[in-house]
């Protein structure tokens, strides 16, 4: 572990600076997915029950992302675009953020059991090691496929919600885990080939910089590939409509015809990445998009709208 | 000790007391309708 030497201030923490923390941004995304989750799901949940569970993987989320900035405070310092997160800035003492992380996620884990289920539970508690331990503190500094293995945190939440309706895990939540988990390389490298981080300048082995731009985009392309068989897979096997299965297909459509510029460097007009760009602002419209239609397959099909097949 | 700080250091404590005496009255609340749904579902 890193060691910064906070600054004893006798100026007690603005609770903003403990909500910040959080990463509230990030968090967003995480509670649109797990409503997805929870909303697709074959079965009826309590309203009361159903907010309980989004509000357990919220802050369950929430939990391990003071964990990981707790971790990575130092690190954050010598990077422009995090030194003036809390902890960096000396806003916040150390142990005040890693006590907040442990009591946050221990309280999301707790309420999840006791009010939802204790299957959720264990998925909640498994999401928050893999993202604050296996990839924060083991894999992140050490490889640079740091992105993929990261993805699977982001994947959890419509596992999450998916089985605290269901109780149980089948096929359907563990395709949800599969699509974002291979949605983010794409999403997060497309962005990374036109923001230059500075990673770096304090030792983390991003592909970009360790493989180059020539390797990034191969990696970009595979992951886009593979990505599409997966999210058209719920409604090859049954799990949803023609609704579903029609969007996913022209989306999936979509993301490879917009990957091969990216891959092939083709450019034209002023900006020279323009392809990049263009790929991550729809990676976003992609996700939003097919967990939407997702949502609206499994609604209309609730409604007797729609048949249960794959062309009913 | 400034007269200033010390009224920041009163103002900001007392923020976070009414964050986590609102964080309390929200988990009383939610707990009471969690058991509400919990007794109607059996």
């Amino acid at each position: 572990m890193n060691t910064i030497v906070t600054t004893t201030n006798i100026m007690p923490a603005d609770w903003r600076d403990f909500f910040t923390l959080t990463k509230p941004r990030v968090m967003t995304l995480v509670i649109f997915t797990g409503i997805c989750g929870l909303l697709a799901a074959p079965g009826t949940i309590h309203p009361v029950i159903g907010f309980t569970a989004i509000l357990a993987i919220a802050l369950g989320a929430g939990g391990s992302a003071v964990l990981n900035q707790w971790w990575e405070a130092d690190l954050d310092k010598g990077m422009k675009r995090t030194a003036s997160r809390p902890l960096p800035d000396g806003r916040l003492r150390r142990e005040d953020a890693r006590d907040f992380g442990i009591f946050l996620s221990a309280v999301s884990v707790g309420l999840m059991g006791v009010a939802v289920g204790w299957l959720a539970a264990i998925s909640l508690f498994a999401a928050i090691i893999y993202y604050a331990v296996i990839y924060t503190m083991w894999l992140k500094p050490r490889t640079p496929q740091n992105i993929v293995i990261g993805g699977g945190a982001g994947a959890f939440p419509p596992f999450i919600g998916w089985i605290a309706v269901t109780g149980e895990i089948t096929a359907m939540p563990i395709l949800l885990f599969a699509i974002i988990f291979m949605w983010t390389p794409p999403h997060f490298w497309a962005l990374a080939l036109f923001v230059k981080s500075d990673y770096a300048k304090v030792g983390i082995p991003m592909l970009p910089v360790v493989a180059g731009e020539r390797a990034t985009r191969q990696q970009i392309m595979i992951y886009t590939v593979l990505l599409a068989p997966i999210a058209i897979a719920p409604w090859l096997i049954g799990g949803t409509s023609w609704v579903y299965g029609s969007v996913a297909v022209v989306l999936s459509a979509l993301f490879l015809m917009l990957a091969v510029p990216v891959l092939s460097e083709e450019r034209q007009g002023a900006d020279p990445l323009q392809p990049e760009k263009r790929l991550f602002k729809f990676s976003i419209v992609y996700l939003f998009a097919l967990f939407a239609a997702l949502v609206a397959d499994r609604v209309l099909f609730a409604n007797g709208l729609i048949g249960g097949g794959v062309f009913a | 000790m400034t007269p200033e700080e010390e009224a920041e250091i009163k103002r900001r404590q007392k923020m976070r007391n009414y964050v986590v005496g609102g964080t309390l009255i929200f988990f009383v609340v939610l707990f009471y309708l969690i058991t509400i749904a919990r007794l109607g579902a059996q």
